[in-house]
């Protein structure tokens, strides 16, 4: 497995929206290439056949009948909002200036 | 018991609700004596985020007025508990520990919240944790670590050192805990008290601030066994609003804790997770507690389950893989931290998620997210979170061929006793190593369950058995660590935590 390089963290974080300084880049990634080569064990121990598990139990799709029934209100779901308009989540712009 | 005679904080939980049935105090003084033990020693032991004194108080006059009146009332009515910061609860703050959550009131009560209410159990407050429960020493919490009561230069383990904190100084009577990898096992082992994992699925995760979905369940933090199996009972059950909620009854696990005599029950000795790596003082303790489960009249076998060397590795991808998609969720848009870029006068959303992210996370928080967005990634994915999916198939097939042998295993719970602050700051794999146990149980969805069983001769601090049962047989596990508990309690004259040092005592000199 290639290791992971500075220039690797930079981009999987960009790619996480985290916003990085270099002080942690320069941390993580000495960091996380040693994570990284820890974890790369587990090529080693499964064969091609064995059939990977996902989840511990059996899962089965749940639903249930298509009814209205309450749920939050307008009010209470904005209230943890950094900023609301009008009854709505009120966002920075998303698109650029340019 | 006797320097404690008066003082109801020092009961079991059962006790306590066996009095209020009998009139000795009220729920109301129960509380109180409780809200009075947190305010003269939390300041040193850092248990509680947040403590609600008036929610805690009223609940518990409700509870006293409806027996005044002989209304009827749950079983556990009145008795106080605590709730770890990662369930969601009305009328209080839920932050998991993070920056990112800081001072958030949900819309609503998680299940198990929920549930503690139609108990009607006060809930004294929110207990800390590592942020957003990532994490072995609880010392990844943004509002500081929380002390272990034994020795307060050490951590009470992690993620919900809080909690176990709590139960440990008599701060609580019990807790919710959650276990992912252990963090309601290892903290238990580390202050001298008991913690169950349940079977994945047992207890609704509804309104649990998730870290790893296919990993995560919630428990009990307790004192004693019985008083584990009366809290997994009163949380545990199917719930419609958690789709990987276990459509049947509770096990019987509160019939269990009666069991005394172990006479044909088959315990197999984990050989991977019992010995090399693990402290002098640990195995010594360990081993003795295996010769009592013998005395009691068990079977002891040594048991291999080969692929649990690799679990570890395993579960740091498959962790981080869910996290990093579950942590997606906070955006600085809907909830949770919004904090813009430094000299941009009018950021994008994009901008602001990034600088909000890097505000409001903390390292331990972003090293995951960043290795699971990895693991994920084109070109990578088969390589790691595809082996690990399949290391977790064998580890698995490990435990069913091990059930096939015997009807419960065991090893120590984690390989130290509890370790000074700062002790991993720098190397977050020897961190990840204090798992190494209690892990293989979430990658194959068994129940666990730690309990004390004696000191370390090297340092004075607890030792926790981990005893492991299969998918929905959860009673097994709670008939073996009640007739363990009963036999060395019996030996040591009372129970572990007598032996703790008076928190009274550190405060006065302090």
């Amino acid at each position: 497995m290639p290791a992971l390089s500075r220039d690797d963290v930079a981009h999987v974080a960009m790619l996480a929206r985290i916003d990085l300084s270099d002080a942690e880049l320069d941390r993580f990634a000495v960091q996380l290439e040693q994570i990284v080569g820890w974890v790369d064990q587990v090529g080693e121990v499964a064969a091609a056949e064995v059939t990977p598990m996902s989840h511990p139990l059996p899962l089965v799709n749940v639903t249930r009948p298509d009814e209205v029934r309450a749920s939050l209100s307008a009010q209470s779901a904005l209230a943890g909002a950094p900023e609301a308009v009008e009854e709505r989540f009120s966002v920075p712009r998303i698109l650029d200036e340019e | 018991m006797s320097t404690h005679a008066g003082d109801p904080c020092f009961l079991t939980a059962a006790q306590m609700a066996t009095s209020l049935v009998a009139g000795e105090f009220t729920s109301e003084e129960l509380v109180q004596a409780h809200l009075d033990r947190i305010e003269a020693l939390d300041g040193s032991i850092h248990a509680y985020l947040h403590i609600d004194a008036p929610g805690a108080l009223a609940a518990a006059r409700a509870v006293d007025a409806d027996r005044a009146a002989d209304e009827p009332l749950p079983p556990m009515a009145g008795v106080p508990v605590a709730v770890k910061d990662v369930a969601c609860t009305l009328g209080m703050p839920t932050t998991a520990g993070s920056a990112m959550l800081a001072d958030w009131v949900p819309p609503y009560d998680a299940t198990v919240v929920a549930r503690l209410r139609e108990a009607r159990m006060p809930i004294l407050g929110k207990t800390n944790m590592d942020e957003f429960a990532m994490g072995s020493s609880t010392e990844h919490s943004a509002y500081g670590p929380t002390q272990n009561p034994w020795d307060l230069s050490r951590t009470p383990g992690g993620s919900g050192g809080g909690s176990a904190a709590a139960v440990a100084a008599y701060l609580a009577p019990w807790a919710i805990g959650s276990d992912t990898g252990g963090s309601i096992r290892q903290p238990a082992a580390l202050t001298g008290t008991v913690g169950a994992k349940p079977t994945y699925g047992g207890v609704s995760r509804y309104g649990i601030i998730a870290l790893a979905s296919s990993l995560d369940q919630i428990g009990p933090c307790t004192r004693t066994v019985t008083d584990a199996a009366l809290l997994h009972a009163v949380i545990g059950g199917h719930d419609p609003m958690d789709s990987t909620s276990i459509a049947r009854p509770v096990p019987p696990v509160v019939g269990a804790v009666s069991t005394r005599d172990l006479t044909g029950t088959r315990i197999g000795v984990v050989q991977e997770i019992s010995g090399e790596g693990f402290q002098a003082g640990v195995r010594a303790r360990f081993e003795e507690a295996v010769e009592r489960l013998r005395d009691l009249g068990a079977e002891v076998h040594e048991v291999s389950c080969p692929h649990f060397t690799s679990a570890m590795a395993a579960y740091y991808l498959i962790l981080p893989s869910e996290a990093s998609s579950n942590l997606a969720r906070y955006d600085a848009m809907r909830y949770g931290l919004r904090q813009g870029p430094e000299g941009i006068a009018a950021p994008s959303a994009e901008q602001v998620m990034s600088s909000s992210r890097d505000a409001g996370f903390g390292d331990e928080v972003k090293r995951r997210i960043i290795l699971g967005t990895y693991a994920l990634s084109s070109g990578y994915y088969e390589a790691y979170y595809g082996q690990a999916q399949k290391v977790r198939t064998l580890i698995a097939q490990d435990f069913a061929a091990a059930f096939e042998q015997v009807d419960v295993l065991v090893s120590p719970t984690a390989p130290t006793t509890a370790f000074r602050f700062g002790e991993n700051d720098e190397d977050p794999v020897a961190m990840y190593l204090n798992d190494i146990a209690t892990i293989p149980a979430n990658l194959a969805g068994v129940p666990g369950l730690s309990l004390p069983v004696g000191q370390a001769d090297e340092d004075g601090l607890p030792v926790g058995l981990q005893i492991l049962a299969p998918a929905t047989q959860d009673e097994r596990m709670y008939a073996v660590s009640a007739a363990l508990e009963a036999a060395l309690t019996d030996t040591w004259g009372g129970p572990l935590l007598d032996r703790a040092p008076a928190l009274e005592h550190e405060e006065v000199r302090a």
